[in-house]
This record gives C-alpha cells, sequence and structure tokens, in this order.
C-alpha cells in the first residue's frame, strides 16, 4: 500500500431523470480493488438503474463514472466484458435455448475467429476444447457440474441462480456486479453464496444490490444505502446497522433493533 | 492399416473431419440416387437441394438468431438475377457464377441486416415483406437490364465431357446443386457449433444478457442476416439454373412464405429441419396433387383441390408436431433414451433443498 491504486469503480455525482423522475440524484460511490460493496435501499431507490448506468444501459445526465482511472461513461454494453465487468441481471436472463455449458462458453472473452470456426479449423477446435474445459472447471467448483448438458428451464431455480454466476465468472472479471444474486434461494444456498463471493474477493471488487439484508451484511466491506435516488449512508455494516437514520428510511418508524444496539 | 484406421478416427473425432464424413456420405448417396432416378425425379432432386440452401440460410437467421424475415425470396431473386445478368453475354463456368451471386446477394444482405438489426418482431416482418412485394417490381421496372415480366433466360449447364456424351443434363444439374447444398450445410454446420452459433442463439433469447457477455447484439444480427442472405443467393443462382428462366413471377410473396412454412414444418432452428422442410415443399404439393386427379370430382372442385389438401396437411403437421418434424424426432429420440435408461445429464447430484423453511426473498 505504498502508491495510490485507482479505485476499480469511481462513480461521482450520478444524475440520472426518466422524463420528470429523478431516478439518481448525485450518487456517489467508490469502489476498491478486492472490496466487497453491498448496495441496498427500499423498492425504487434507484440500486438497478445505478447498475444500468454502470453497464450503459441507461445514459446518465450528469456526473462521472470511472472504471480503474479509466472513463467509463458511453461505452457500449458489449464493450465491458472485455474491460474486466460482468454482471447478473435481476431474474434470471440465462439463454433458455442454450444448454448450461454453452450459457457459461458463450460468456467467454475468448472466441474463436470466424472464418477459423466457418472452416473448422483445428486451432477452432483447439479454442472450443480449452473453453469448455473453462467451463466444466467454473460449474464443478459451483457444485452444478452434473447439470453441464441440461437446459436451464429444466433446472430447479437454485442451479439457474448459480448457472448466473458461472457465466460471469467465465468472463474472470475485475469487477462483479450481482444484481440480487440472493433472491429466492434457500437459506443453505444464501450461506454457500456468501462463502463463494467471500472466496471471490481476493480476485476482484464485488457490488451485491441485495434486499437480504443479513446477507448483505454478512459478505460487505461496506455498505452504501440508497433512497429516492440519492446515497442516505455509507459506511461498514457495523456503522449501517447503527445508523438510526437507516433504520428510519430502510427500516420503518416504528422497527426496534434490539441486538444491533445491544452488542454495541 | 491400422495407421490409416486411427488416422480416420483422430480425423472423425475433430469438428470438420465429423461434419466432412457425414457430408461425404449423403453427397455419395444422393449422387448414386440420381443415376438411378429419370429426369423428372432429379428434377424434383435439384428443387429440394435449392429449397433446402435457401431454408437453412433462413432457419440460421430466424430460428436460431429470432429474425423472422418475410423476404428470402427477395433474395432468391438477387441471387437469381446476378447469374442470369452474369450469363446473358458470357459463357461462365458454374462455380464462378454461384460464388459471384452468393457474393453479390452476400453484400446486399449487408445493407438490409444493418436496417433489420434496428427493428424487432412484427415491424421487421413488415419490413422484409415489403422488400419481397417491392424487390421484383425493380425488374419489371427496368426493363431493358431485368428483361421486365418476361425475365432473362438462363442457358443450361452442359455437362463436362468427361462425364461421356449421353450424360443427361437433369441430373448434371442435380449433382451441382447437391454438391452446393452440402458445401453449404457443412459450413453452416461448423458455425453453428462455434461460438457463432452460440451468440446469434444467446442474442436471439436475452439481448441484454448478450450484450452482458460481451456479445455485440447489432454485429451478430447483421452477420446472421448476411450468411442467411448468401445462402439465399446461392438457392437464387441455382433456381436460375434450375428454372431456365428468372422473371419476376418466380420470386413473388409466396415463395418467401413457403419459405417461412418449410422451416416451421421442418423444425425451427436446426438444419436437418431445413432439409424436411424442403422435401414437403417439392413432394407434398405434387402428392396432394396426384391425390385430386384419383377423385372422380369435376375440373373446377379438382383444381382448387390440391392447394385445399396442402393447407389441410399444414395444419394438422403444425397440431400433430408442433416443433416441426425435426423437433418431434428429437423428442422421440430423448423419450426413447430416457426409457432405454441412459439417464440424460442432470441426475441428481446437488439439488437444492427446496424444504429449507429459511429461505426468505
Amino acid at each position: 500500500m505504498t502508491e495510490p491504486v485507482a479505485p476499480t469503480l469511481d462513480v461521482d455525482g450520478l444524475v440520472v431523470r426518466f422524463g420528470g423522475v429523478v431516478a439518481l440524484d448525485g450518487v456517489t460511490l467508490r469502489i476498491e480493488p478486492g472490496e466487497v460493496v453491498g448496495i441496498i435501499g427500499p423498492n425504487g431507490a434507484g440500486k438497478t438503474t445505478l447498475f444500468n448506468a454502470i453497464c450503459g444501459f441507461v445514459r446518465p445526465d450528469s456526473g462521472r463514472i470511472n472504471y480503474r482511472g479509466e472513463p467509463l461513461l458511453g461505452t457500449a454494453p458489449h464493450r465491458l466484458a472485455r474491460l474486466g465487468i460482468a454482471r447478473t441481471l435481476q431474474g434470471l436472463g440465462l439463454w433458455p435455448g442454450l444448454t448450461v455449458q454453452e450459457n457459461v462458453v458463450a460468456s467467454s472473452r475468448v472466441r474463436p475467429g470466424l472464418f477459423s470456426s466457418l472452416l473448422a479449423l483445428p486451432s477452432a477446435d483447439r479454442i472450443e476444447a480449452e473453453l469448455a474445459s473453462k467451463a466444466h472447471d467454473i460449474l464443478d467448483r459451483l457444485g452444478i457440474g452434473s447439470y453441464a448438458s441440461a437446459f436451464p428451464a429444466t433446472l430447479p431455480y437454485g442451479v439457474q441462480k448459480r448457472v448466473i454466476i458461472a457465466r460471469a465468472l467465465m468472463a474472470v472479471p475485475s469487477l462483479l456486479l450481482l444484481d440480487e444474486p440472493a433472491s429466492g434461494l434457500s437459506a443453505r444456498d444464501i450461506d454457500e453464496l456468501a462463502e463463494l463471493i467471500k472466496q471471490l474477493r481476493t480476485r476482484m471488487s464485488v457490488a451485491v444490490v441485495e434486499h437480504h439484508l443479513d446477507f448483505v451484511m454478512a459478505i460487505s466491506d461496506r455498505v452504501t444505502v440508497l433512497n429516492l435516488g440519492r446515497v442516505i449512508a455509507s459506511g461498514t455494516p457495523k456503522e449501517i446497522q447503527d445508523n438510526p437514520q437507516v433504520a428510519t428510511a430502510y427500516l420503518g418508524e416504528n422497527v426496534a433493533t434490539p441486538e444491533a444496539s445491544s452488542d454495541a | 492399416m491400422v495407421a490409416v484406421h486411427s488416422r480416420l478416427d483422430r480425423l472423425a473425432s475433430r469438428t470438420l473431419g465429423g461434419h466432412l464424413l457425414l457430408a461425404l456420405g449423403a453427397a455419395v448417396l444422393l449422387l448414386l440416387l440420381s443415376t438411378q432416378i429419370g429426369a423428372y425425379d432429379n428434377y424434383n432432386l435439384t428443387a429440394v437441394a435449392i429449397f433446402a440452401v435457401a431454408a437453412a440460410g433462413l432457419n440460421l437467421l430466424t430460428g436460431l438468431n429470432g429474425q423472422l424475415s418475410l423476404g428470402h425470396g427477395a433474395l432468391m431473386a438477387i441471387g437469381a438475377y446476378t447469374a442470369s445478368l452474369l450469363l446473358k453475354d458470357h459463357e461462365l463456368p458454374v462455380v464462378l457464377v454461384l460464388l459471384l451471386s452468393v457474393l453479390s446477394t452476400g453484400l446486399i444482405g449487408i445493407v438490409f441486416g444493418y436496417a433489420a438489426a434496428r427493428l424487432r418482431g412484427p415491424y421487421l416482418a413488415g419490413a422484409t415483406l415489403t422488400l419481397a412485394v417491392a424487390l421484383p417490381q425493380v425488374a419489371t421496372r427496368y426493363k431493358s437490364i431485368f428483361g421486365g415480366e418476361s425475365g432473362l433466360t438462363v442457358p443450361p449447364t452442359t455437362p463436362p465431357a468427361w462425364l461421356g456424351p449421353d450424360f443427361p443434363p437433369e441430373r448434371w444439374l442435380a449433382w451441382i446443386a447437391v454438391a452446393a447444398a452440402v458445401v453449404t450445410f457443412v459450413l453452416l454446420a461448423n458455425l453453428l457449433r462455434s461460438s457463432a452459433g452460440r451468440a446469434f442463439r444467446a442474442v436471439r433469447d436475452n439481448e441484454a444478457a448478450a450484450a452482458l457477455a460481451g456479445i455485440d447484439v447489432a454485429r451478430t444480427q447483421v452477420l446472421a442476416f448476411v450468411i442467411s442472405a448468401a445462402c439465399a443467393g446461392l438457392a437464387g443462382a441455382l433456381f436460375a439454373y434450375w428454372s431456365g428462366v428468372t422473371a419476376p413471377a418466380g420470386f413473388g410473396v409466396t415463395l418467401s412464405l413457403q419459405l417461412v412454412t418449410a422451416i416451421v414444418i421442418g423444425g425451427l432452428g436446426s438444419l436437418a429441419g431445413a432439409v424436411w422442410g424442403s422435401l414437403v415443399l417439392v413432394f407434398v404439393p405434387s402428392l396432394t396433387s396426384g391425390m385430386a386427379s384419383t377423385l372422380n370430382v369435376p375440373s373446377a372442385i379438382a383444381n382448387n383441390l390440391p392447394l385445399a389438401i396442402y393447407g389441410g396437411i399444414l395444419v394438422i403437421a403444425m397440431l400433430v408436431a408442433p416443433h416441426g418434424i425435426q423437433g418431434t424426432l428429437t423428442r422421440i429420440l430423448t423419450i426413447g433414451r430416457a426409457r432405454w435408461g441412459h439417464t440424460p445429464a442432470g441426475g441428481q447430484k446437488g439439488v437444492v433443498d427446496w424444504d429449507d423453511p429459511a429461505s426468505d426473498p
């Protein structure tokens, strides 16, 4: 830590308006290398809009987004993967017409060229074989290797959610944006997901949008709270849990939090 | 002997090797078949090969990439007119004519492809339908170049001398068409197995997820359109040789709709489906006219009966096999495998515990 390292993601003063509605109102967010940042907030707080702005699906009205010190705004969504940014979508976003393995392989940054594919040159076959074995490794590590040749729609929801993660990992990202990865998962699956994210942080930064608060508090180094398009709090999970403003905005006026106050 | 065998083995284990062996087998069978059948059946064999090429291209675009084109007849017209114009004043080798037709239709396909990539669903269907209606009119309008309503005549290809003086020209054309179809299918099969094929399907299934996976959605759609157009161009050029005349009436909306019918009946999204579909296109109408002529009915009814039976067959086919012929065959195969003890991959390992009560989204 002798020389300063550019933050993986540096969002500053981001404003997004949809007609008269201000979806994001001067949002600032920093994610350092190897950091896991949780983004929470009530429905309509602007969490997914923030991800959409980072990924180029939504054009911000003002503000700045830097990725590893380089401006990111104006980058087309399909160029993000090559820059090292992977994102999962709320819901699933798996391709139903591709097998699990194809879903994962299709997300690789490495692809054989068109003409070597057209002629099925040995080089194309070799790359395809490498991609297949890499996809298998990832699927095995996530415990879903046996589903490689199945189609997503035939699989339980928890397995599909893992395929989504596998697809994101295939791109070997530096920044992983997870949009509600725990929604619809069983408690055991959530624990395993938390364990996985803790392992991933040695190799990448992770931003997680999630409603499941226990999960967010367990995995995050820092938590940013959005409400009505503004950042109302940012800090360690402990700080956020103790912040009365957060409790008011996020949990409502009269929620008593005995654990949070007693273990202080 | 052993060395040869192991080399063959190595060849077959590779993508190209596998596809080539399959294609070679099909080609040899079809060429043998063409020597055993008469002129009329060779004529039909050629038609099947031509429609198979066009339908395979359309299936790539519509079945695998999700872009519905109702204007592929017009793209065939571009190939056919390219071939006919090339042959108007010159005697050119057939391979060159076919390649140039593929090239010209592919280039025009780039223009249409960029427009198509901006359109979705019914808008794309409407735009391509406009193409199917409008393009033949160009030939009528510029009579001096395209020959107007009566079109351009295309000289037949003469069999090369080494096949002997009595070699029937229908058989020679069947060979050309079969060879062209086999080459097309090998190239398409290679492509569909590769990352390009996955990208086509990924874009069809979920564009946002495809973009996030680093797939350039617009480029993928243009690529699919261009490859599809190139196939239509090849089919069009073969069609010109086959019919002997290239006229606007041959490339109306009906042709475009026939191609869509072929891939839906044959099976969307598979190359085999394109073959089944073209077999239906060529043989079912002649079958129904045969059926109609055996019935002793007044000519007013008999003339319209084949079309009515054809329509009926299509309706029944869609009811019985909504996923097309290939889709149904695959399903039967899957069920058969399951019943014969081969459990499909997936198994039971690692299934999520749904009884866990603590899950709370």
